[in-house]
């Protein structure tokens, strides 16, 4: 409700101005309530909303308010924060590169191949996402660690050794965030318009040339939203991380390591390199909105 | 079309002795549906399946495809089996029939999409397609994605894509249908045109019977999955053998057996023709034969005489086309004025008559 234009209301005939609110607060009040019933939200509804609206902002809000804008500049060029983010971003690129070229194959086969025990495959993919991490990395630990079940034979045939390297972090993040990946390119796959791809084998494409040609163009919105999901998620990785290849720092202590341990003697670091995953956090939601989640 | 060609169509329904052109009995399996279809037809023909929604019409053109497995039957293409070569293998083209254009593609990367499959390079599938483009006269479109063409257009890209492979084989299913109106008029007219010059077989399917006798030489009527009449357009305008291609072609129709210029209709009424036949017979005759009276008529000459009930009445062109229960169920056509003077509403009783001239028995 506007209040009453300007030149309606004359200062001097004050009862009927007042007259005249008051019919109108009356009318205001009839209105809302109308207002209420019809479209707006009924308070059980917008009372909770509002909690958990705040309940998910304030601890953003509360690392601005706590950081330490002036000794920022100080800390965030650090060999140790550098080295942590330069290792995080790389690793994470370097797994969501691996998911990618793993996991779209993996997403194709589980859209578009009827075969015995697709579900129990599905379900498989599906459990890394609702797993701990921690079980994860100590799974991976018994899968690929020194005396692993496969990790003896690569330790002894090829003297390869994966725990607590680089590359077991890479191994630690695809583990974890791969499953991202399947499950959104998988839907993308589920959702797309199939007879294009029938439309391309009547032109004589293969079934690859068909998926490379065709389907992959298509679904491209859906395969980088996903990478993104699993980019971010890798990003962030903690348990599995630490378990498998360990905190050492300019090795595998990544962010979200560093971060941990920063907590532990010096705070103000902490905050400070919250504050770049967080930066790094709403870069990469930004761009999901501007580029994919518009254009799909 | 040349001379050639028309040679080839008069040959229409005999495949030619070489073995050239298409020879398939297609059977498709699926649940409780069964799609049983003999199609044959030269180079040159075109033939479309006409019939109802769900009768089966695109599942028999996608087995053609080979984008549906044959249960039972056999499909040869110039005298090559084709049951179990699979649908990329296959000298085969399809207008699908909301075109499928691939939406990432140019036109001309969609035209060129097939020759590159088939082994030529990109520079000369390009050419290729540019040429195609140029036939249909989409040259100034060639760069545009899908989506920014017309229906019209976007019909003449999915043609010259396919087409485009030289196929043995042209598939088309509904190629109008996705158009509005106006646009239908020009697109049929050209789609006659382009199909009239393809040298091979083509195959459409369509509901709408107009599009099949404008774009076919031959047609094929498939209702329930089976192919229920076979003939030239005229032929089956003429003398339909089922209810549905009867109301498409706006016929009255009768099964009956005849005895002499009488026909014993399986309701039980009788209609007097001018044929004489014996045995069982379809008697045809078009809604504007039929006259109607308010009473009883007394000096009419026409043989034909049923008390009918209205039912229903709808405006046809400029004609109400009425629908009479009673004796004989029948449609039929009068001006608004008669409509108006007869006080025709549903529920009235009137009496129809047709001149015995103006009804066609034939074999059933």
């Amino acid at each position: 409700m506007t209040s009453p234009p300007p030149g309606r209301t004359d200062p001097r005939t004050g009862s009927r101005a007042g007259l005249r609110t008051g019919s109108r607060t009356g009318l205001r009040a009839r209105g809302d309530r109308r207002h209420r019933v019809r479209g707006g939200a009924p308070l059980p509804l917008l009372l909770p909303a509002l909690v958990a609206l705040a309940f998910l902002v304030l601890p953003l809000v509360a690392l601005l308010v706590r950081a330490p804008w002036r000794s920022m500049p100080d800390l965030l060029t650090s060999a140790e924060v550098w080295q942590a983010l330069r290792l995080s971003l790389v690793c994470a690129t370097a797994a969501t590169a691996v998911s990618l070229v793993l996991g779209v194959p993996l997403a194709w086969l589980l859209a578009r191949v009827e075969f015995p025990g697709r579900g129990l495959v599905r379900a498989l993919v599906t459990l890394p996402l609702v797993l701990p991490p921690v079980v994860g990395g100590v799974a991976l630990l018994m899968a690929l660690g020194r005396n692993g079940v496969v990790g003896q034979w690569l330790d002894s045939w090829f003297g390869i050794t994966l725990p607590f390297t680089m590359t077991g972090v890479v191994i630690a993040e695809t583990f974890v965030a791969m499953p991202f990946l399947v499950i959104s390119v998988e839907g993308t796959l589920r959702a797309a318009d199939r007879r294009y791809e029938e439309a391309a084998t009547t032109l004589g494409a293969s079934r690859f040339t068909a998926f490379r040609r065709v389907t992959l163009p298509l679904i491209a919105p859906g395969i980088a939203a996903g990478a993104v999901l699993a980019w971010a998620r890798a990003l962030g990785e903690f348990g599995a991380t630490i378990t498998f290849a360990g905190n050492f720092p300019g090795r595998t202590q990544t962010m979200p390591l560093a971060v941990y341990l920063a907590l532990q003697n010096d705070p103000e670091t902490a905050i400070a390199l919250g504050l770049v995953l967080l930066a790094v956090s709403i870069a990469v939601l930004a761009g999901l909105r501007d580029r994919w989640m518009t254009a799909s | 079309m040349n001379d050639a060609g028309k040679s080839t169509r008069n040959r229409a329904g005999a495949p030619a002795p070489t073995g050239e052109g298409l020879d398939a009995r297609l059977v498709v399996e699926r649940g409780a549906f069964r799609l049983d279809v003999a199609l044959t037809a030269a180079p040159g023909d075109v033939v479309a399946l006409l019939g109802p929604n769900g009768a089966g019409k695109t599942t028999a053109l996608r087995a053609l495809a080979g984008l549906v497995p044959l249960t039972d039957g056999h499909l040869r293409l110039d005298g090559a089996e084709l049951d179990r070569t699979p649908p990329e293998s296959r000298p085969v083209g399809v207008v699908f029939q909301d075109y499928l254009l691939f939406p990432h593609l140019s036109a001309l990367d969609n035209v060129a999409f097939g020759p590159r499959c088939h082994g030529a390079t990109k520079a000369e599938a390009r050419a290729q397609a540019a040429a195609w483009l140029e036939r249909m006269g989409l040259t100034d479109h060639a760069g545009a994605k899908p989506r920014r063409l017309s229906g019209g257009q976007a019909q003449r890209v999915a043609l010259a894509r396919a087409l485009a492979t030289h196929p043995r084989l042209l598939l088309l299913d509904e190629p109008l249908a996705a158009l509005d109106a106006r646009t239908r008029l020009d697109v049929r007219a050209q789609l006659r045109h382009h199909l009239a010059e393809f040298e091979a077989v083509a195959v459409l399917v369509t509901h709408d019977p107009l599009d099949a006798m404008v774009l076919a030489d031959r047609l094929v009527v498939v209702e329930n999955g089976r192919a229920v009449q076979e003939g030239t357009p005229s032929d089956i305008a003429r003398r339909p053998r089922t209810d549905y291609i009867a109301h498409l072609v706006g016929l009255n129709l009768y099964r009956g057996r005849a005895e002499g210029h009488t026909v014993h209709v399986d309701g039980g009424a009788s209609i007097t023709t001018s044929e004489d036949l014996t045995g069982p017979v379809f008697v045809a005759f078009p809604p504007g034969a039929v006259t109607l009276h308010r009473d009883r008529p007394t000096g009419s000459s026409a043989r034909n005489l049923w008390r009918c009930e209205v039912t229903g009445l709808e405006t046809h062109g400029d004609q109400i086309r009425t629908a009479l229960t009673g004796d004989l169920p029948l449609a039929a056509d009068l001006t608004t004025v008669a409509a108006a003077e007869l006080g025709l509403r549903p529920g009235a009783t009137v009496w129809a008559t047709v001149k015995a001239a103006q009804t066609h028995a034939y074999p059933a």
